[in-house]
């Protein structure tokens, strides 16, 4: 019996930091945990991302730890895209679906150690993990809790975390991981993000968490370092494009109503299906997709004129709602208002004509526009400095 | 000359007050005939003890369809739903199992017990939800014939296939499974942790002389998940003022149509007239004639005891007796001088507002209708208990508290016979020792307990075998089968005679449903403009 909790909100392992930083009280839920929608600025905040580096408490994060001898096969077999091509020491992003081929969710496969995993996800799976390890040999088991993490992202966040200490951390592919010795213990670092710039996570046990917060902004203050909220996290990712579930689209296994569901080729993730490694969940449904098509079509889009285009509809040149944006945001450093679209097929094609119907207020006045979008065909903020090794100076 | 109504209705509960709301509303002259010398039938709020109000019989709301409450102007009428939030099971070692509503709270206590169960709470809400939209599409409609050919049973037909069609491939499937499965098998597809399931289970036992691991108790779980207060699909509130205000803010706007409620008007006798229900006959003598006669009685008692066994039938007699309506629970009514103090719980939980169980086996649940079968109550029963007076004010003192408990299992007759007042009685003290075993100042706050046994609740309500539903809800029961094919379009065997209750489609639990569906049904047949609201669409 464990002993009973009644708060209502957790608090992360870097509270007391977190915390002390969070001068706006400007609080939102993760997951259960207490989270700084901003600390004090969120246009700040965003631009140390770009510009510095900012340091995001992503501890709330969904993570599982999947070992044992039939770990890999189970992951393979879970997984769409060969998990035999992620050796130890790296890390892939990834996605997995029911057996209709609907994402459930997207994540990064962390390869500890020869047969040992670390699966990190937005959504809660553990169920679904353990009906897919039925018959292997496999060990999972929830270390939400078990693990502390931060985000370091930005141009300096190599800089600061080498006078952290952290020496050689230049040398880190994109995607790899290392692991360094702090506070008498483990810090795992890998160069991987949520930004699409260079940028590394951190991950140890709670117990050297608070070390951790106030040693990182001691060592990176000269480097301009801070802490970022949610809001300028989701502003960063939706530059560099990246989808989250929940957002961007239904995990299956929350999908109430028919059609709802996506699959990875209707979120522009075909690139992670890989047919050709063998069976894995999904795979049947998926071969029929790519035979018939698909249903929809995921788009970035650059949006005419400066009004972020969040929640609208999509309409074709005869006016038919064609689609609707799932996430959209006047983008800083790419200076391009960006939309992310699900759009029915075949729209979204490079020359379709397409508008975001906008509606906005100013002073309670309300003004609709249909502002023209254009397809964008790769991504939209990828500054070399994001997979180069190595990392060079800001 | 007697008066000579448009309609009569026997039996002032919900739903005849709902019907004959909407008899009313579209110009009918309608009285409304009541046993008791108090409207209400098992939706009724009472004095016993002065200055507690009980919820004798039913008493939490969420299946009362919101667009019957709005479009009788309940709340101007006086009803006020607030929903409450939250459940908890108690556990043998001293623990608990909580159910909190907040999402992210309610995982983490589930984690508490089973991680894994946690994250399959996901999967087992959506796979419930998915069968609740479903079925909520059907609640304000008339059950097509599938024998008819009729253009508006083929119409009924297409948009039933067409609901299931809706569900995709697997949907069909799956709701065959879900409609004839145990609530136990159910459950044991989902979750791992003893209490989580004996906590889930409970909505697939109550009113249902049925066990855990009975064939059809997943359905009656989703015919308590298929409410909602104010949108939010499965919430339960409490009526304030207890459950009689639905009752009474029914009878306020059907009076405010020009109706007619005539209390302690104990029908005996429909009087059929070549071949015709024409009136009532009462147990004083009176009689009063009408042209169409509703029963808002359950089918039993309306084809059994209202008939002369010459004016019906032999089949619907023999249908009627066959109807399956045994009783199944009971219900402790309790003013009490203070809140009672749970040690198991931290101080001023929220799940003080919940409610509460003390069942935390699938197990101890399945012997407790193992009692039932044997012809006793329940040595380890069952309790769904709430104390109402911590959301409304206005059911006891302030400072002191209403405790309501439904029981189960509970049965019609023993196998010793008919309930006694001893027996009652040792009933009664059952359930209040197995809740002190949890809460021990709790015997010592209680000022005046109201025990009611199946018994009660057929003697004083008239409701057969003192089944809370008017009939189980099982799938032979159900749809195009409630009450018994033939009267399942709330037409009675004979012209002039409907059926109102709950004993049709949809069903009990205080829906009104029923009374609205019977009206509409009416008013077709006597060609009068439809006053009865459809159904908001699912979204």
């Amino acid at each position: 019996m464990k002993p009973h909790d009644e708060t209502l909100l957790l608090d992360t392992p870097f509270a007391a930091g977190v915390r002390r930083a969070c001068q706006l009280q400007d609080w939102g839920h993760w997951k259960g945990y207490a989270t700084p929608n901003a600390y004090e600025d969120v246009e700040q905040e965003y631009f140390a991302l770009r510009n510095a580096a900012g340091v995001f408490d992503l501890s709330p994060m969904t993570k599982y730890r999947i070992s044992g001898p039939d770990a890999g096969a189970f992951l393979n077999r879970l997984l769409t895209r060969d998990v035999g091509k992620i050796g130890p020491g790296r890390v892939g992003y990834c996605v997995w679906c029911d057996d209709a081929g609907m994402v459930l969710d997207d994540g990064t496969l962390f390869h500890l150690s020869e047969g040992d995993y670390r699966l990190c996800a937005q959504e809660r799976c553990l169920d679904w993990l353990h009906w897919s390890a039925l018959g292997f040999d496999v060990y999972i088991q929830d270390e939400t809790a078990a693990v502390a993490a931060l985000a370091v992202q930005g141009p300096t966040s190599c800089a600061a975390l080498q006078a952290l200490g952290l020496d050689g951390l230049q040398d880190l592919k994109p995607f790899a991981l290392r692991s360094f010795a702090f506070d008498g213990g483990e810090l795992l670092v890998s160069r991987t993000g949520f930004t699409g710039d260079l940028g590394y996570e951190l991950w140890t046990a709670p117990n050297h968490a608070q070390t951790l917060w106030d040693a990182l902004f001691k060592a990176g203050r000269d480097y301009l370092i801070r802490p970022i909220g949610m809001a300028a996290l989701d502003l960063a990712r939706i530059e560099a494009g990246f989808i989250q579930a929940g957002e961007d689209f239904v995990p299956a296994d929350q999908v109430l109503r028919p059609g709802r569901g996506r699959s990875p080729f209707e979120l522009g993730l075909g690139w992670l299906v890989d047919f050709g490694k063998g069976p894995f969940t999904g795979r049947s449904a998926l071969l029929r997709e790519r035979q018939r098509g698909s249903r929809f079509r995921f788009v970035k889009l650059d949006v005419q004129g400066d009004k972020p285009a969040a929640d609208s509809f999509i309409l074709n040149k005869s006016g038919k709602v064609v689609g609707h944006v799932t996430s959209a945001a006047w983008c800083p450093s790419a200076k391009r208002n960006l939309a992310l679209a699900s759009l029915q097929m075949p729209w979204g094609r490079p020359d379709d004509a397409l508008y975001a119907e906008i509606y906005y207020s100013r002073e309670l006045h309300w003004t609709r526009l249909e502002a023209r979008c254009k397809v964008i065909e790769g991504p939209l903020w990828d500054p070399p400095r994001r997979r180069q090794t190595p990392a060079p100076d800001f | 000359m007697m008066k000579q109504y448009d309609a009569i209705v026997i039996g002032a509960g919900h739903n005849g007050l709902c019907n004959a709301a909407y008899l009313a509303k579209a110009g009918l002259d309608v009285l409304v005939l009541e046993r008791n010398p108090h409207i209400g039938g098992a939706s009724v709020s009472r004095e016993l003890y002065p200055g507690w109000t009980y919820s004798n019989c039913s008493y939490v709301c969420s299946l009362l369809r919101p667009e019957i409450s709005r479009d009788l102007e309940l709340p101007k009428h006086g009803l006020q739903v607030v929903p409450y939030h939250g459940g908890v099971t108690f556990t043998q070692d001293g623990d608990y199992f909580g159910n909190y509503p907040d999402e992210e709270r309610q995982l983490r206590e589930m984690a508490r017990h089973s991680p894994r169960d946690a994250s399959a709470h996901q999967r087992f809400e959506v796979d419930v939800m998915k069968q609740t939209r479903l079925i909520r599409q059907f609640l304000l409609k008339t059950p097509p014939d599938p024998t008819s050919f009729k253009p508006k049973d083929l119409k009924g037909l297409l948009e039933l296939a067409a609901a299931f069609t809706e569900l995709g491939e697997e949907g069909l499937l799956d709701t065959l499974r879900f409609w004839t499965l145990s609530i136990g098998d159910f459950l044991d597809e989902y979750f791992e942790t003893d209490v989580i399931k004996a906590h889930m289970s409970g909505s697939g036992i109550i009113g249902t002389a049925l066990g855990v691991y009975s064939p059809g108790t997943a359905y009656v779980l989703l015919h308590h998940y298929m409410g909602e207060v104010d949108g939010s699909v499965g919430a339960w509130g409490f009526a304030r003022g207890g459950m009689g205000a639905v009752a009474n803010a029914l009878a306020s706007s059907f009076l405010a149509h020009g109706g007619e409620i005539l209390c302690a008007a104990d029908v005996r006798r429909i009087i059929v007239e070549k071949g015709r229900a024409v009136g009532v006959a009462l147990a004083n003598g009176d009689e009063h004639r009408a042209g169409i006669v509703v029963s808002n009685l359950d089918p039993k008692r309306t084809f059994l005891q209202c008939f002369d066994a010459g004016d019906l039938p032999a089949e619907v007699r023999t249908r009627a007796k066959n109807f399956k309506i045994r009783g199944s629970s009971g219900k402790l009514n309790i003013a009490l001088d203070g809140l009672p103090t749970f040690p198991a719980l931290p101080k001023h939980s929220p799940l003080m507002l919940a409610d509460m169980h003390f069942s935390d086996s699938l197990e101890r649940l399945e012997r407790a209708y193992d009692d039932w079968k044997a012809g006793t109550w329940s040595q380890d029963p069952y309790l769904d208990m709430l104390i109402p007076s911590t959301v409304d004010p206005t059911m006891a003192p302030p400072g002191k508290h209403m405790m309501t408990v439904f029981v189960q299992y509970c049965p019609p007759t023993l196998a010793s016979g008919p309930w006694t007042p001893e027996a009652r009685d040792a009933f009664g003290q059952t359930v209040i020792d197995q809740i002190a075993q949890y809460s021990p100042d709790f015997k010592s706050l209680i000022l005046d307990c109201e025990v009611r046994t199946p018994r009660e609740l057929e003697d004083e309500v008239g409701l057969t075998e003192g089944n809370i539903f008017q009939g189980e809800l099982t799938f032979d029961q159900l749809l195009f089968n409630r009450p018994f094919p033939g009267c399942a379009q709330y037409r009675g065997p004979l012209p002039g005679l409907y059926l109102c209750g709950s004993g049709t489609h949809p069903g009990g639990g205080v829906m009104a449903a029923p009374g609205a569906n019977a009206a509409r049904e009416i008013l077709r047949d006597l060609r009068r403009p439809n006053t009865v609201p459809p159904g908001y669409p699912n979204d």
